[in-house]
């Protein structure tokens, strides 16, 4: 069906940036427009929800390009929705954190930080809805320049290199996505996303379909897949509110999600059976996931860990729908909200605890868990759901995955499903020790003395939203349908398999 | 048949623009104050002129206009299809916007006494650029292509100091350029006895494999090519533009290149056919791959320039390697066409935005080295937001103007079926990237100290006057607008027209 709503859900971003420009000089005016577009997108977003559970698709076409079979628009069907909701529901969390954040920190450019912000979101929205990969690439191009402002925003000489190769990564990753698009238009004549992919695509010579495939995953390198993953640790200089949103929700996201759109809906899962792509794939996520572990055992800087803890947990859902099992599937789509919800509820954490304590290495934060009660205890129930114990949302998107791992028709199932109890083994080696220093560790010096000294919670204003976060996650874990996450997923299984 | 009156405007719009410039020589001698007025408002009549022309063309059909009554084999015909008047409207649009972007730029970098044979030679410049986009006959095409290039070699001299060296290399390489277009006019009369451009299309295919006829194509193209610096005939060319007033090379690197470039535009389709260029002396695949080299080495050389307007004339030279990449690859697929006519107003409102901000640089701060822009973003925000969105526009990044022109090349090298040319078309995206970027992070994101003082930030920032200011953020603004209405199907009427206005035999 036609609808508006796709089109504002896109504008409350775009006219929120430019009322930021012009509010520059009233930051409490300023920040209510962020929050004000934050929340706007969120509700639109909520509000096509039920639409697509009846099994309606929202169309809006933006305009009809010159060339034949291409259309600029929105096709808003389930799975783009799950990522929707994320995207927005935690900007707005973040919008909240980052008035915190920068208030206290006293940071510079904050204009420039919240316009940048609106466009990096615009971006995500835009990914989530859009109806065909030219519309995608356009937005996902948004989103690598937006959000290099917020990359380098200390502007230091080492923050100007992370945002050098931040753009040494991404821009050559947006022209293997043109080349990949423009090819598929050739070989196809169409772009648009299709449940169980694109009709006369397998008609194609199968070279040219593997190559095709490589471009179209070094397109997606946002996704932090290794080797092609050493951007995101180095863009942890910039502020925690970017880390947490863009480098674990918005940006990385909307890479798998590229992924997993090319796979399910360009490709579709016959043809990556018949060329043995899903394999590739695995084998991909699966080292991905092992090795990052490994690498974020090695870092002692919280966010860095965080980071690797971020490269490995995005490929257990790309592993998710390489396995091209409906529960493997269905395992990805919830891991992005719920990975969403548990990453960002540990970024929030760690960037309340350098905005209380200064502290950033992990070897420093002795004890502070006493001091930090409300934040600790929240980093400690988004690590459970890292690692997929209940009762926090990790579990259900994780026991989804080992369901598809299992449902494999070859040996290869088990191995996979062996990497994913690997990975979460080393997921327990990595986020343990940091729950145990802080809690239980005797600080060295008197960290948590009396009079300037004293080691207080961060301001409310973050320390609600990180708590809001890790409360959503353990009520993803008691009902997965808030927010109709769970019946969304339903719906594209159903979609890409036609019933269950 | 009665005569309608739009008719008339081409030859009102030349004739008219160049009694202005003789009448402004006059009335400079009296006040100069009003010469710029002057020049403004007949441009603005223009403007109007070329809109209604360009209605015409798209509702009725080409216009034609016989000088003094000759029927055309005998006299000189004006013919003004869409592809004329789609180059009229932007040239005329650029000119008007330059004209005011002079008034803050040329109290500052021009003396007094040179004010009035400045805008006199502006406007009789101006006049040879409409001249070369109305007419149609081959002669009378350089009569205003020297018009154009005469003044526009005094034009680069005016800045007087170093920038009479380059405008001397210029007056020699386009000269030769001159000479070897002449040349070739001359040898296709020989053999055809015409100089109209439609009468020559009739009668040339019978001898196609006359080597006179094929030498002359290949001086007439070597000739523009020298006017419109393709790489390896660029060598007159950054010195230009880095020592011309900023005027001048804003106006020399949006408009005057593009309507050198017309002239081979008209040359390969107009007078020539594609069938001949592919089929009698093959050289569509040699231009394709000139221009990749052009493409490639104008960005490589951008990138080792410290100096500003030195590294946006290497761009320019890049970016006339798209333009010249369309055309080539024109006889395979009609989307070639597309992006050459797209670019042509693309880079003309990029290139001419970033010349401006870049000549508002260094005439507010004094400052030309890239290296030395540091906290620029706060000291001239509008400058520099403009400079960002028109280098944007310049990498390709959506949805900016020069996102359709790489959508548009990749899309014609996919439809020719000449795939290494997507591969430069991206390289050279990230190229422009490499160079772009830098200048926007010197402006924005580098470490400076002298901006603490926010007070005296603030008078800083107002010194520019608005006549530079707007001019510019006109321009960025199109950047946008004209890169979301390339990705529409607005234009699709126009590109149909001019498709089979250059008898490509194709639409889209």
């Amino acid at each position: 069906m036609e609808l508006m709503t796709p089109l504002f859900v896109i504008l409350c971003p775009a006219i929120a940036a430019a009322l930021i420009l012009l509010s520059r000089n009233h930051p409490n005016i300023r920040e209510a427009w962020t929050i004000a577009a934050s929340a706007a997108s969120f509700l639109l977003v909520l509000s096509m929800a039920p639409e697509i559970l009846k099994g309606e698709t929202i169309k809006f076409m933006l305009f009809q390009p010159m060339f034949k079979g291409v259309y600029i628009g929105f096709k808003v069907d389930a799975f783009g929705e799950i990522f929707a909701i994320t995207a927005s529901s935690l900007w707005f969390l973040v919008s909240i954190y980052s008035i915190g954040y920068m208030r206290a920190l006293k940071e510079h450019a904050q204009t420039r930080y919240y316009f940048a912000f609106c466009l990096a979101m615009m971006g995500a929205m835009g990914v989530a809805l859009s109806a065909n990969l030219v519309t995608l690439f356009i937005f996902f191009e948004m989103i690598t320049v937006s959000t290099y402002p917020l990359v380098i925003h200390e502007q230091t000489p080492e923050a100007l290199r992370a945002g050098h190769k931040y753009f040494a990564y991404l821009m050559p990753a947006g022209a293997f996505l043109l080349f990949g698009i423009m090819t598929t238009y050739y070989l196809t004549g169409t772009t648009d996303f299709t449940p169980g992919g694109i009709k006369s695509l397998p008609t194609a010579s199968h070279v040219i379909l593997v190559m095709l495939f490589f471009a179209f995953l070094l397109g997606f390198i946002k996704s932090a897949w290794m080797p092609f993953h050493s951007w995101l640790p180095t863009a942890m200089v910039a502020p925690t509110p970017v880390s947490a949103l863009l480098h674990a929700v918005a940006v990385v996201k909307a890479g798998v999600f590229g992924i997993v759109r090319i796979v399910c809906y360009v490709y579709g899962v016959d043809l990556m059976h018949e060329l043995n792509l899903w394999l590739i794939l695995a084998i991909i996520a699966s080292c991905t996931m092992i090795v990052g572990s490994l690498f974020a055992i090695a870092q002692d800087d919280l966010k860095k860990r965080l980071a690797y803890s971020t490269i490995s947990q995005l490929s257990y859902i790309i592993l998710g729908a390489a396995l091209l099992t409906e529960n493997g599937i269905r395992g990805a789509m919830l891991q992005i909200p719920f990975h969403g919800y548990m990453k960002i509820t540990l970024f929030l954490c760690a960037g309340a605890i350098m905005v209380a304590t200064g502290k950033r290495k992990i070897s420093e934060m002795a004890g502070i868990g006493k001091a930090m009660p409300i934040t600790l205890l929240a980093f400690s129930v988004a690590a459970l759901g890292m690692v997929g114990l209940p009762p926090v949302a990790g579990f259900i998107g994780k026991f989804y995955l080992c369901l598809g791992a299992w449902a494999v028709p070859s040996p290869y199932g088990m191995i996979f499903l062996a990497v994913i109890l690997i990975s979460s083994l080393l997921d327990v080696i990595y986020f343990f020790p940091i729950i145990y220093t802080a809690f239980f560790k005797k600080p060295e010096g008197e960290i948590s003395g009396s009079g300037e000294g004293k080691i207080k919670e961060a301001p409310r204003l973050m320390v609600i939203p990180l708590a809001i976060t890790a409360i959503f996650s353990i009520i993803f874990f008691v009902y997965p349908n808030m927010f109709y996450i769970f019946d969304l997923a339903k719906m594209a299984i159903v979609d890409l398999f036609g019933g269950i | 048949m009665p005569i309608l009156l739009v008719e008339q405007f081409p030859v009102l719009i030349v004739g008219l623009s160049m009694f202005l410039a003789y009448t402004m020589l006059l009335v400079g001698y009296f006040n100069r104050k009003l010469l710029l007025p002057m020049s403004l408002t007949w441009n603005s009549i223009c403007l109007v002129l070329s809109l209604f022309m360009l209605n015409h063309v798209l509702t009725v059909g080409p216009i034609r206009y016989w000088q003094g009554g000759w029927r055309p084999p005998w006299g000189i015909e004006y013919v003004d299809d869409a592809m004329n008047c789609y180059l009229l409207v932007i040239v005329i649009s650029i000119v008007i916007l330059g004209l005011i972007y002079s008034k803050g730029n040329v109290e500052h970098e021009i003396e007094e006494k040179k004010r009035v044979t400045f805008y006199v030679l502006l406007q009789l410049m101006i006049c040879g650029l409409y001249g070369i986009t109305i007419t149609g006959d081959l002669f009378n095409m350089f009569i205003w292509l020297e018009i154009a290039s005469l003044t526009a070699y005094a034009l680069i001299a005016v800045a007087g100091g170093r920038a009479l060296r380059p405008a001397f290399n210029y007056v020699i390489m386009g000269s030769i350029g001159a000479c070897f277009y002449i040349f070739g006019v001359c040898w296709i009369y020989s053999v055809t006895g015409t100089l109209n451009f439609g009468d020559m299309r009739l009668l040339l295919p019978l001898v196609y494999d006359n080597k006179a006829v094929q030498m002359a194509f290949a001086m007439i193209v070597v000739g523009v090519m020298i006017k419109a610096y393709i790489f390896p005939l660029h060598l007159w060319q950054p010195d230009v533009y880095t020592y011309a007033p900023s005027t001048i090379s804003t106006l020399m690197a949006s408009v005057h290149v593009k309507v050198m470039f017309y002239i081979l535009i008209r040359m390969f389709y107009s007078v020539f056919t594609l069938n001949f260029i592919r089929h009698f002396i093959g050289l569509d695949m040699l231009i394709c791959w000139v221009a990749a080299i052009a493409i490639l080495a104008g960005s490589l050389w951008a990138i080792r320039q410290r100096n500003l307007k030195r590294m946006l004339a290497y761009s320019s030279i890049s970016q006339m390697g798209y333009i010249l990449l369309g055309v080539g690859l024109s006889p395979l697929s009609p989307w070639g066409l597309v992006a050459a006519v797209a670019h042509i107003l693309n880079h003309a409102i990029g290139k001419g935005c970033l010349f401006m901000t870049a000549g508002a640089i260094s005439q507010q701060e004094g400052l030309r080295d890239i290296r030395d822009f540091a906290g620029l973003g706060k000291k001239m925000p509008y400058a520099s937001a403009a400079f960002t969105i028109a280098a944007i526009s310049m990498i390709g990044i959506p949805p900016t103007a020069g996102f359709a022109t790489k959508l548009f090349l990749i899309i014609a090298s996919f439809d020719a079926g000449q795939y290494p040319f997507v591969a430069i078309l991206l390289l050279s995206g990230l190229l422009n990237l490499v160079y772009f970027w830098r200048v926007i992070d010197q402006m924005y994101f580098a470490k400076h100290e002298d901006t603490e003082d926010v007070g005296a930030v603030k008078e800083t920032a107002k010194s520019l006057p608005l006549s530079m200011t707007a001019p510019m953020l006109i321009l960025a603004s199109l950047c946008i607008i004209v890169g979301i209405i390339w990705l529409t199907n607005i234009p699709l009427p126009l590109i149909n027209h001019i498709l089979s206005n250059l008898r490509l035999g194709v639409t889209i």
